[in-house]
């Protein structure tokens, strides 16, 4: 099974009428068990890409479409940049959310809700309400919900990109733990080039006006354990040579 | 030498300044203490101004005799099912107003060209159509709730975060699902609010409708011994409805505690 990202395009109308082409002639896939990271400026379409994949933003041209899936719905799920938690609903009800649509049996989903609420470390808080979780909570509640429906695809915008730089580096560490526990398909979006080449198995670099892809890196790096001293130097080569690609670019996004 | 201190304290610790429960009863009962002074030195007469020990004690004779429960009971059942049916179908019209928007360009001129019509007018019009009976207090009460409930509700539905519904579409939801689950307990908040602005409105429209056009009910008590002149039995009616109103508040109050736990 793959994911193919097919010639996509995508022109916005902007409020004084001019169109406004956020994305051009977009072409990668992405493989069973890839994680798969986009970066570029702000601006650069990120957000939008991610959209269409997610079915939440028709395409103005191209498709997107999954590959050998056998007579069976894909199955996405997305962890949103504002979170997105319903206030009404304790951890626990969050979590089952995407279950509850699947109408699986009431102790399946018991068990996976508890399965995944204990990955993401909040048994405790089962219970709570969103507003009585800290920021980095609350995404990992986000994250839980996500997991728990088991996606085909699991999509990420900027999840970390409102907690603080601690925080931060302990979720991307708890996000490669769980991952490789799951091994889902993953597409995640990030302007942190650090966390790209920390997370990825194939790191998209976009450029802007028009968002198109400048250029697709593998980072040949073991999954885990990429922050230790022995590959620093691989690790720092990546980062800078990915800088490099979108440097120009991002000073350009900062005099508009 | 000694060091000068400066402590800082808190500036705006009267936000979170607590009160004393007492404290809410404190202005009723001094409102009662003096209307009773007022009315014990006779500067008006009790035919004008009965003392409030006095409305009681008429209050719980018309209680021991039957005519309170007798006139109380019809008043109830008009405004329990006016109110009903309102909210249940201004909530449902205003989450489909708010969710389709082929409904809201159809349906929300119409509402808003029948909503500034204060519906009392309506009555007559009411009881040429449907008699005199029950069906056309029940109708008028259900309508004067109708408005207020559409209309919250409809900016309640406006004002769920778009993020949450497209969470719940990617996690699956069919439209209906998104309605139930997302929308209208988002919307809740601003229904409630709707539903407290129509047990004004509806309590209003209950004592209007039986003035008008009802041989019993609270309403037309007050009515009657208003015309007679038995200012302390008008009262204890008057008093009836005050407390109508609190315990319909009250009971608003605990549904809405009930069903909110997360805000
Ligand atoms: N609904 C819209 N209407 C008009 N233009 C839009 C709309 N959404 C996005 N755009 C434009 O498309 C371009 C890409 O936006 P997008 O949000 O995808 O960027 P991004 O890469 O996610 O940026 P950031 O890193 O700041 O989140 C921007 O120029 C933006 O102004
Ligand atoms: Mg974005």
């Amino acid at each position: 099974m793959k994911i193919v990202i097919e010639n996509v395009g995508k022109t916005f109308t902007s409020a004084k009428k001019e169109q406004v082409t956020a994305l051009e002639d977009i072409n990668f896939s992405i493989d069973e068990k890839e994680f798969v990271v986009l970066v570029g400026p702000s601006g650069c379409g990120k957000s939008t890409l991610l959209n269409i994949v997610g079915g939440l933003l028709s395409p103005s041209s191209g498709s997107v479409y999954f590959e050998g899936m056998m007579d069976k719905e894909p199955n996405l799920a997305i962890v949103f940049q504002e979170i997105a938690l319903f206030p009404w609903r304790t951890v626990y009800q969050n979590v089952i959310y995407g279950l509850e649509e699947k109408k699986v049996s009431k102790q399946e989903l018991k068990e996976k809700a508890d399965f995944y609420i204990d990955m993401v470390g909040l048994t405790e808080f089962k219970d709570a309400y969103p507003k009585q979780l800290s920021g980095g909570m609350k995404q990992r509640v986000g994250i839980g919900r996500a997991l728990a429906v088991e996606p085909d695809l699991l999509l990420m915008d900027e999840p970390f990109s409102a907690l603080d730089a601690q925080t931060r580096t302990l979720m991307q560490e708890e996000l490669l733990t769980i991952w490789n526990r799951t091994q889902l398909s993953t597409l995640y979006v990030t302007h942190n080039i650090q966390e790209a080449v920390y997370l990825a198995d194939r790191v998209i670099v976009l450029s802007r006006h028009p968002g198109q892809i400048k250029s697709i890196i593998d980072i040949d790096l073991p999954k885990m354990g990429r922050g230790e001293e022995q590959y620093r130097d691989k690790f720092e080569r990546y980062a800078d040579e990915i800088w490099q690609l979108i440097r120009n670019d991002a000073v350009e996004a900062l005099k508009e | 030498m000694t060091v000068h201190k400066q402590i800082i304290t808190n500036r705006v610790a009267f936000l979170e300044k607590k009160v004393p429960l007492y404290a809410s009863a404190l202005g009723l009962i001094g409102l009662l203490v003096l209307w009773e002074i007022i009315c014990s030195t006779k500067i008006v007469s009790p035919l004008f101004l009965p003392a409030p020990s006095a409305i009681v004690v008429t209050g719980w004779d018309m209680l021991i005799s039957g005519e309170i429960t007798r006139n109380l009971g019809p008043s109830l059942y008009r405004i329990g099912l006016g109110y009903t049916i309102g909210s249940v179908v201004g909530i449902l019209v205003g989450l489909i107003l708010g969710f389709s928007k082929w409904a809201d360009a159809i349906g929300t001129p119409v509402v808003y060209a029948i909503y500034p019509i204060p519906k009392i007018a309506l009555l007559p019009l009411f009881v040429l159509w449907l008699g005199i009976g029950e069906l056309s207090k029940v109708t008028i009460i259900a309508l004067g709730v109708f408005f207020p409930v559409v209309i919250n509700t409809f900016s309640g539905v406006k004002s769920v975060d778009q993020i949450l519904i497209k969470a719940a579409v990617t996690f699956g939801s069919n439209h209906f699902n998104v309605i139930r689950k997302v929308i209208l307990p988002g919307a809740l908040p601003m229904i409630f609010a709707g539903l407290k602005l129509a047990a004004g409105t509806s309590l209003l429209l209950l004592v209007a409708a039986e003035m008008i056009a009802a041989q019993n009910g609270i309403g037309s008590m007050v009515l009657h011994y208003g015309n007679l002149m038995i200012t302390t039995k008008l009262m204890v009616g008057v008093l009836v409805l005050s407390l109508l109103g609190l315990t319909f508040n009250r009971l608003l109050q605990w549904l809405e505690n009930k069903l909110l736990p997360w805000r």
